[in-house]
């Protein structure tokens, strides 16, 4: 018997598998309420909504999620994470997309293009958390 | 209770008006503490990344230094060393596996099994002294004075953290100890923009801007934080927010240990408010509340 073809290509399904090895959530629970976009701060900022972003991640689709730079531009507020109804953690997955790109040696901020009166202003705690989050 | 405390990275130098006037008035109010002799940066933010566990190595690293010092609990000024300490405390509580790999890694360390308790200043202001005790020491009462109390993100999420239940009151409580008047206040649990004022600052901006304008439609006078990341937003860049949203109008900004300090008539010096804008200090004297500037 013909083995059933899978919909996800299997580059794509190593992407999505790495993301939940990562983030230890399941996106599959996501049932699209959109509460994660209706409360998040930065959403106005990314190429498209977390709601969409898990979608696209239940489909197998991660490229769609990186050029949207949900990872990039996530606050880690944590206000997705207390309102979603199904209880994914919703700041651990976008952590992990961040970490996907991390992950290949790439930053995601230049710290040598950080104005100096920013740099003398800063307090620490802005640097430390900067670069933990968007630099590999 | 053996109680230590942890600075963490900034206390000591930009944000020494959170730490000066908060461990004048613990000694104020007879609450016996030791700072730690020796402690490294926590992280500030905790790893979110589940196969990330060196990242856990520093924020337990500095509860075994505190369990070495003889103390039970530990308590942080700043959100998110609060939050980065209770979180790894939390994991190495309930993941076995995870514990054991640190420990392990951390050979020349004392085993940890998560026997300290890690509490922010405000809950051992509500748990240990009481609103009622500490109302009855304020000499200076701040009457008169509108505070939007702003609670930001790490004190409160995620939840088993939380320093309060999810209609935190905690701050409230502790504005209307110091006989002020809290106000209501809508972005009070909103990100002020958190890392994102240095990697992207017009995004940062614009979520400053929504506390600020809330702030503003509160009435408040000033604006009270626990976080020297939302100092910085909210306060530090303040004029940078308004001048790109015009409209909005200036609230001076405090940590919340300084308005403790100037309640408990402290030495105006150890309030550290020279540190914050001038708005600060003018709103401060324009009360009454302190007599002089200091320079």
């Amino acid at each position: 018997m013909a083995s059933i073809p899978s919909p996800i290509h299997p580059e794509n399904l190593k992407a999505v598998n790495k993301i939940a090895e990562i983030s230890g959530q399941n996106v599959h629970e996501c049932m699209q309420c959109g509460t994660c976009s209706a409360v998040c701060p930065m959403v106005e900022s990314m190429g498209f909504t977390t709601r969409l972003g898990i979608l696209y991640l239940q489909f197998g689709e991660i490229e769609p999620v990186l050029k949207a730079q949900i990872g990039e531009f996530c606050a880690s507020c944590h206000t997705c994470v207390v309102q979603c109804p199904r209880g994914i953690d919703v700041a651990r997955v976008f952590e992990a997309v961040r970490q996907y790109v991390l992950r290949t040696n790439t930053d995601l901020i230049k710290p040598q293009e950080i104005p100096k009166d920013t740099m003398a202003e800063a307090p620490q705690i802005a640097f430390v958390s900067t670069f933990r989050k968007l630099t590999s | 209770m053996k109680l230590g405390y942890y600075p963490g990275c900034t206390l000591k130098t930009k944000a020494a008006n959170l730490e000066v006037a908060a461990m004048a008035a613990l000694d104020h109010l007879g609450v016996e503490y030791k700072e730690l002799s020796r402690w490294n940066c926590c992280g500030a933010v905790f790893s979110l990344a589940d196969d990330d566990l060196i990242h856990q190595v520093a924020p337990v690293r500095n509860l075994i230094r505190a369990a070495q010092q003889g103390c039970d609990t530990v308590v942080t000024l700043c959100s998110q060393c609060y939050n980065t300490l209770a979180r790894a405390n939390k994991m190495v509580r309930e993941d076995e596996e995870k514990r054991d790999t640190l420990n392990r890694f951390m050979d020349e360390e004392p085993d940890y099994n998560g026997e300290i308790e890690v509490v922010h200043y405000l809950s051992l202001l509500r748990d240990e002294v009481g609103w009622e005790k500490l109302a009855e020491a304020v000499t200076n009462p701040l009457n008169g004075l509108r505070v939007a109390p702003f609670y930001g993100c790490t004190l409160v999420r995620p939840k088993e953290v939380a320093i309060d239940t999810m209609d935190p009151e905690i701050l409230e409580g502790f504005i209307r100890a110091l006989g002020a008047e809290a106000t209501t206040f809508s972005a009070s649990r909103e990100c002020c923009g958190s890392y994102q004022m240095i990697a992207h600052p017009e995004e940062g901006r614009d979520r400053a801007a929504k506390v600020i304008a809330s702030a503003n439609r509160s009435e408040a006078d000033a604006l009270i934080l626990s976080c020297p990341l939302c100092e910085y937003n909210l306060g530090t860049r303040q004029d940078e927010v308004i001048e790109y949203h015009p409209g909005l109008n200036q609230v001076p900004t405090f940590y919340f240990t300084q308005l403790l300090g100037v309640a408990l008539g402290l030495d105006p010096e150890l309030c550290r408010l020279d540190l914050n804008g001038p708005a600060a200090q003018e709103l401060l004297i324009d009360k009454k509340f302190i007599a002089t500037a200091a320079v």
